[in-house]
C-alpha cells in the first residue's frame, strides 16, 4: 500500500537547503558559513546544573507550562531586559525550543482561510507552521533599501491590512536586521488599526550590535493584548541541542497554547529546564563574552566583503549578514559555485522567502581563523568569475 | 577604549595580523598599529610568546612551582629578594601572593635533576629564605587560558535554518 499524505504536507515543498547538503557531504574541506546556530558550547554552569540534575534523578515531567521557578525567572529576565510584565503563572509558557512556540501559536489562534502575514526574509519554518494549521500565507517582503526592516509601505502593498495575523523577526534571521523603537511604532499602529495578531519572534533579542539594544513590539501601548512574544535559551545561550524556548502572552492566549501543548509535549525538556534556570541566573559574563565575539567576527565579515567588492548593508544583529552576490549570478548559482569550487557553504537567500533572491545568508558564528580562510575562498571564486 | 580593545585581541591571539585586527574593531590600521606601539612603549605589552604543550613534543620540559618563605629585615624587602631570584633565567614566573607562603615561583629546565639542583644550590641557600617546596608539573590541561586537550569537534551539521 502507498500512505496517503495529507494535502496540508504535500502542500509544503522540499527544504530549499536539501540539495546543498548534498554537495557538501562530497568534499571533506568544507568550511561552513550556512550554520543557524551558535559555534559556543553551553556555558559551563548551565551544562553543570544539568549534570546535577541527572546525578539527583531529577527526570520526571514538570509543570505543563514549565517548572514554576524557571518562569519566574523568565518573567524576571523579561521585565529586567525588555521592560515587559508578564506573570509567571499564567502568562508565560516554556516550550521544546522556541519553534515549538510559533507552532502552537499558529495552531492555537489559525482558522482554515485566516491570512497570516509573514515579513520576509525570514527563517524558514513560519512558512510551513502556518500551512499546517490550514491558514494561507501572505509574504510580505522587505527590502535592501530599507535596511530589510518591515514598513507600512511594504504591508500595505503586501494588502497585509487585510490578514488576520502578522509574524515578524527582529533581530533577523536571515539578514541581521534589526528594528528600533522607531521603526516598530508605525507597525504596531499598523497591526492596531487592523486588528492583527502579532507574533513577534525576538529569539535574537541579546544578539544586538553598535549600541543598539533590544525593542520589542509588545511594549508598545495596546500591543501587549495582542501580540505573543517568543523567546529561548538557543541563541544567546547557546542551548540549541537542549530545545528550550518560551512564549509570553495574554493569559487566554498562552493557555490556549497550553492546552495543545499538554497534549502533544506535555512539558518541555526537564534537564533542559535545569540548564535554562542556571543559564538566567549565572550566566550573564558568558553571554557578554559571546556577544563581544559574535560582534568582532561581524565588523571583520562585513569589512571582507566590502574588500572583495560585494555589496553587503550594515546587519545589525543576529549573527547573519545579508550580502549580494555580483552581477551575472543568481543567489543560488553562486551558492552553488562557491562550493562545489571553493569548498565554502552559503545559503542563497531565495530559501527565506520573498526579497530574499539576488543575496547570500552568511553566518559568522564560526571561528575567526574559519572566517578567514573562508572569505578568502569567496574572494578567490568572485575573482575567478570576474 | 580603542587601546582595550586592541587589549583584548591581542591576549586572545597575538598573532592576528594588524589588517584583522582593524577589521574586527573598525579602526584604521594606521591606530591599531598606533595603539600596539603605545601599548609596547609603555611597557604594558611585554611580549609575546606561544602557549606549547609540551606533552605533545618528543623533547622532555620539566616544570616546578615552587613555594618560597622568606623572612624580612630592616635591609631587605619582598621585591630585593624578587630581583635577586627573577635574574635566574630558570625562573619563568615570580609572583608575590597571599597566603600561607610568600613568593609563587614557576621554574623550567630540562630534567628533575636540572630543576632540583637548581633549587637546592641556587635558591634554598638565598639567606631571607626560609622554606622552598617543590610541586613538579606532571600534567597540564590548562595554559593561558587555552585548553590543551583535544578539544571538541565541531558536530553541527553544515547548514541549519
Amino acid at each position: 500500500m502507498t500512505f496517503e499524505l495529507s494535502e496540508r504536507v504535500q502542500t509544503v515543498p522540499p527544504s530549499g537547503i536539501r540539495r546543498f547538503f548534498e554537495i557538501a557531504e562530497e568534499r571533506d574541506d568544507v568550511i561552513s558559513l550556512g550554520v543557524g546556530e551558535p559555534d559556543f558550547s553551553t556555558p559551563w554552569a548551565a551544562r553543570d546544573a544539568a549534570i546535577t540534575s541527572l546525578e539527583q534523578g531529577k527526570t520526571s515531567y514538570t509543570a505543563n507550562r514549565g517548572k514554576r521557578e524557571l518562569r519566574e525567572a523568565i518573567a524576571d529576565y523579561v521585565a529586567d531586559r525588555f521592560e515587559l510584565g508578564y506573570d509567571p503563572e499564567e502568562e508565560i509558557i516554556v516550550t521544546a525550543g522556541a519553534s515549538e512556540a510559533v507552532d502552537l501559536a499558529f495552531r492555537a489562534f489559525v482558522d482554515p482561510g485566516d491570512t497570516v502575514a509573514i515579513a520576509q526574509p525570514s527563517y524558514i519554518s513560519y512558512e510551513p507552521g502556518v500551512i499546517f494549521a490550514g491558514g494561507e500565507v501572505l509574504p510580505v517582503p522587505t527590502k535592501e533599501e530599507d535596511d530589510f526592516r518591515l514598513t507600512v509601505e511594504g504591508l500595505e502593498q503586501a494588502g497585509a491590512d487585510e490578514a488576520d495575523m502578522l509574524v515578524l523577526c527582529y533581530p533577523n534571521n536571515p539578514t541581521g536586521a534589526i528594528m528600533t523603537a522607531e521603526d516598530l511604532e508605525p507597525i504596531a499602529e499598523f497591526a492596531r488599526e487592523h486588528d492583527l495578531t502579532v507574533l513577534s519572534d525576538e529569539i535574537y533579542a541579546e544578539l544586538t550590535y553598535d549600541g543598539n539594544e533590544h525593542t520589542s513590539i509588545a511594549s508598545f501601548e495596546g500591543m501587549r493584548e495582542r501580540t505573543i512574544v517568543f523567546n529561548g535559551f538557543s541563541k544567546a545561550h547557546a542551548m540549541t541541542g537542549l530545545r528550550l524556548g518560551y512564549a509570553l502572552g495574554p493569559a487566554e492566549a498562552i493557555n490556549a497554547m497550553n492546552k495543545i501543548h499538554q497534549y502533544t509535549m506535555l512539558s518541555a525538556p526537564t534537564t533542559a529546564q535545569h540548564a535554562a534556570l542556571e543559564a538566567l541566573d549565572s550566566c550573564d559574563n558568558d553571554v557578554r563574552d559571546m556577544i563581544n565575539e559574535y560582534d568582532r567576527r561581524r565588523q571583520f565579515v562585513l569589512s571582507r566583503f566590502r574588500e572583495i567588492g560585494m555589496d553587503v548593508f550594515e546587519a545589525k544583529g543576529a549573527f547573519y549578514c545579508f550580502p549580494e552576490v555580483p552581477d551575472g549570478f543568481t543567489a543560488e548559482e553562486f551558492a552553488e559555485g562557491v562550493l562545489r569550487e571553493q569548498g565554502v557553504a552559503v545559503v542563497p537567500g531565495d530559501v527565506f522567502g520573498e526579497g530574499g533572491e539576488g543575496h547570500l545568508r552568511i553566518s559568522y558564528a564560526t571561528g575567526l581563523d574559519d572566517l578567514r580562510k573562508a572569505l578568502a575562498r569567496i574572494e578567490a571564486f568572485v575573482e575567478d568569475h570576474a | 577604549m580603542s587601546e582595550r580593545e586592541v587589549l583584548e585581541l591581542l591576549r586572545e591571539n597575538a598573532r592576528y595580523s594588524t589588517a584583522d585586527i582593524a577589521r574586527m574593531t573598525g579602526l584604521d590600521e594606521s591606530e591599531v598599529e598606533t595603539t600596539i606601539e603605545e601599548l609596547e612603549a609603555a611597557g604594558v605589552v611585554r611580549g609575546y610568546q606561544a602557549v606549547v604543550d609540551w606533552d605533545k613534543l618528543e623533547d622532555e620540559r620539566v616544570r616546578a612551582e615552587v613555594e618560597l618563605n622568606v623572612t624580612l629585615d630592616r635591609e631587605t624587602g619582598y621585591d630585593d629578594i624578587a630581583e635577586r631570584l627573577a635574574r635566574f633565567p630558570q625562573v619563568t614566573a615570580l609572583r608575590l601572593v597571599s597566603g600561607d607562603y610568600d613568593f609563587d615561583m614557576e621554574v623550567e629546565g630540562d630534567s628533575i635533576r636540572e630543576v632540583s639542583q637548581f633549587i637546592s644550590e641556587k635558591v634554598a641557600p638565598v639567606p631571607e629564605i626560609t622554606q622552598t617546596v617543590t610541586h613538579y608539573v606532571m600534567t597540564s590541561y590548562k595554559e593561558h587560558g587555552i585548553e590543551l586537550g583535544d578539544g571538541e569537534d565541531d558536530e553541527r551539521l553544515s547548514f541549519s535554518p
